[in-house]
């Protein structure tokens, strides 16, 4: 019954000599079940098992393509299996890192008054008892969190000033200056310093000022600065460079002065790159913990005052609950109460890079008809 | 309101480099002046000596004089933040800043500048500013929203109306066509020619028809040869320029000869 003007093919012309699109799953679920079968020859493990079957899958595929489709798409093929798996493997530590860090977390962070007390008169017969007689876990990270909000609170408010008038001195004033190339150069210097020579630093900078001894938030929260003020200083660097130059010579134009040009002009068009440079600047230091281990203390108790007294912070109360757990003999409700720090900054450091795209958008330049 | 203008002798550098030599020009107040010239031939440096904006530029600067009624712009003591105010500009690319609306950039200016404004004066000058760049009937339903949603040349229209908003002697404009359809360039023509009633108008373009048809006066700029100092060769009435020149030179460029 078919016409003889249109004939009915199986397959169209311009299509022959390719794999069908169900290919990939075949030979997948091929690879899948023999890699099970060479593990099981072997004793199995799961990693094993996923990278015997994608070799199988990889081998398979390219093989299959270079026999029916030729070698330019097999080395396609071999090419996306390779950007792929590449993909895969540079996943696989930060899915494996959250998971950990959940699934022992979540029992720290769900006990009652975990984020609302502090480890004051939390001693290891508390621990001891809760390990031998399954009483509820007590202490918590109150005063950690409060440390590592007011630390990086205050170094924030320190670095952003400076970090941004620097940039602004960089691209508007400097017109590559020795000064200006110095900053520069001393910048980058700075964002390779390890921060535990920043900590150092701040420690001896206010042992020679204040006092020896000085261990305070405001210390820490110095140390932190150092850490941040470069990546402060380089993200608004870009981020200024990047506003068009004819906006600059348009404010000129109206008679506009040169620092209100900055002020009104530039850095509102600019604003969105510099906030989430500074949000992505804060993540960077607020999981910092060796420069607050020489800075700041540790603390068991709430302390809100920055200028006096240690402060506790969520890294180095993950550090001294994993290395002098409360009870030297029952370690587990302390690294219980460890992993639920982690967690805790995990969360904090994945709510700032979710406040850095909210801002980014909030402050983007609006446009629309 | 509106100003001459009388150059003597200016030299323009880019730091070492003579980049226009030795023009002598006399701009009339209320006319319409056209430069002319091939690319590179300083045109756009020198327009942009006449409002200061050339020494934005890191190691740009003039010497000679730039008289405006009579004053030197380069004169000591002279602001330049002044002189710009009184001499405004429009650029090549329309450049609305994007993070303001249609009003603020119309008041820019003023706002920029933190003059104090009551808000029926600003929108009487928001209104006569855009009722002066004919863009008025386009936008008036939409003054609140952002300059960078008009087309090209309402955005064109949009600078030009910033430009006028300061209330400027002279208005200078930089090839304000070369990035608009001919449906644009008409509407910033016309504009032009009304803007001539009131302003001293200085516009620097590529297109010789757009010369004759806008400007009174038409300055022919030219070079000699690259790293040479461009020149003003011939500047005269616009009729006399495209129909019978002096210079050799200039008929070759308005006849198509070259360039």
């Amino acid at each position: 019954m078919t016409s003889t003007l249109t004939p009915v093919k199986k397959r169209s012309a311009l299509t022959k000599g390719q794999l069908p699109k169900w290919a990939p799953y075949l030979v997948l679920g091929i690879a899948v079940v023999l890699g099970a079968a060479v593990l099981a020859l072997i004793g199995f493990n799961a990693l094993g098992w996923g990278i015997v079957s994608a070799v199988f899958f990889a081998i398979g595929l390219v093989g299959w393509s270079a026999a029916v489709e030729g070698s330019r798409r097999a080395k396609d093929k071999l090419a996306s299996c390779l950007v792929v798996g590449s993909f895969l493997i540079a996943l696989l530590p930060l899915f494996s890192v959250i998971w950990t860090v959940l699934v022992n977390g979540l029992p720290g962070l769900t006990d009652p008054g975990f984020l609302s007390t502090s480890m004051n008169g939390v001693t290891g017969a508390y621990d001891n008892k809760s390990v031998e007689e399954g009483a509820p876990v007590v202490g918590g990270i109150f005063h950690a969190l409060i440390g590592t909000l007011l630390i990086t609170v205050m170094a924030t408010v320190i670095s952003v000033p400076v970090g941004l008038l620097a940039s602004v001195y960089l691209v508007e004033y400097g017109n590559d200056r020795p000064l200006a190339r110095a900053i520069t150069f001393f910048v980058d210097v700075m964002t390779g310093i390890p921060s535990i020579v920043a900590g150092l630093f701040a420690a001896a900078f206010f042992f020679a000022v204040v006092g020896p001894g000085t261990k305070t938030g405001a210390v820490a929260a110095v140390a932190l600065s150092v850490l941040m003020i470069p990546v402060v200083v380089r993200s608004s660097e870009e981020m200024l460079k990047i506003v068009p130059n004819e906006l600059r010579e348009a404010a000129y134009a109206l008679g506009v002065r040169k620092w209100r040009t900055i002020l009104k002009v530039v850095i509102p068009t600019a604003i969105s790159g510099i906030a989430s440079g500074v949000t992505l600047a804060i993540a960077r230091v607020i999981g910092e913990t060796a420069p607050i281990l020489v800075t700041a203390g540790f603390a068991t108790s709430i302390n809100y005052n920055v200028f006096g007294g240690w402060m506790a912070s969520l890294p180095t109360f993950i550090y001294t609950q994993i290395l002098n757990p409360t009870s030297p003999s029952n370690p587990d409700p302390s690294s219980q109460r460890a992993w639920g720090a982690a967690l805790v900054l995990i969360i904090l450091v994945m709510l700032l890079n979710l406040g850095a795209r909210l801002v980014a958008r909030m402050f983007a330049p609006k446009t629309g008809r | 309101m509106s100003k001459r203008i009388d150059v003597k002798d200016l030299n323009v550098y880019y730091s070492k480099f003579l980049a226009v030599a030795d023009v002598n020009i006399n701009i009339e107040a209320k006319s319409v002046t056209a430069f002319i010239g091939p690319s590179g031939c300083g045109k756009s440096t020198f327009l942009r000596t006449l409002n200061r904006m050339h020494e934005v530029i890191p190691g740009a600067r003039v010497e000679g004089e730039v008289l405006l009624d009579g004053d030197n712009l380069y004169g000591p003591g002279v602001d330049p933040v002044t002189v710009r105010s009184q001499i405004g500009m429009v650029f090549q690319r329309p450049n609305p800043f994007p993070t303001m609306s249609i009003r603020d950039n119309v008041l820019a200016g003023v706002k920029l500048n933190n003059q104090r404004i009551s808000k029926g004066e600003a929108d009487a000058l928001v209104e006569r500013s855009l009722q002066g760049a004919n863009l008025w009937n386009e936008v008036k339903d939409r003054l609140g929203k952002p300059g960078s949603g008009l087309s090209g040349g309402q955005q064109q229209r949009l600078c030009i109306a910033r430009a006028i908003a300061v209330e400027p002697q002279v208005i200078l404009m930089d090839e304000p066509c070369s990035a608009l359809d001919p449906i644009s360039t008409l509407a910033i023509e016309d504009l032009i020619n009304e803007l001539k009633d009131q302003y001293t108008v200085v516009i620097v373009t590529h297109n010789m028809q757009q010369a004759a048809r806008v400007s009174d006066k038409t300055a022919f700029f030219n070079i000699a040869g690259t790293g040479k100092p461009g020149r003003l060769i011939e500047y005269g009435d616009t009729h006399t320029m495209f129909s019978n020149p002096t210079e050799k030179a200039t008929e070759d460029y308005v006849s198509g000869r070259f360039g």
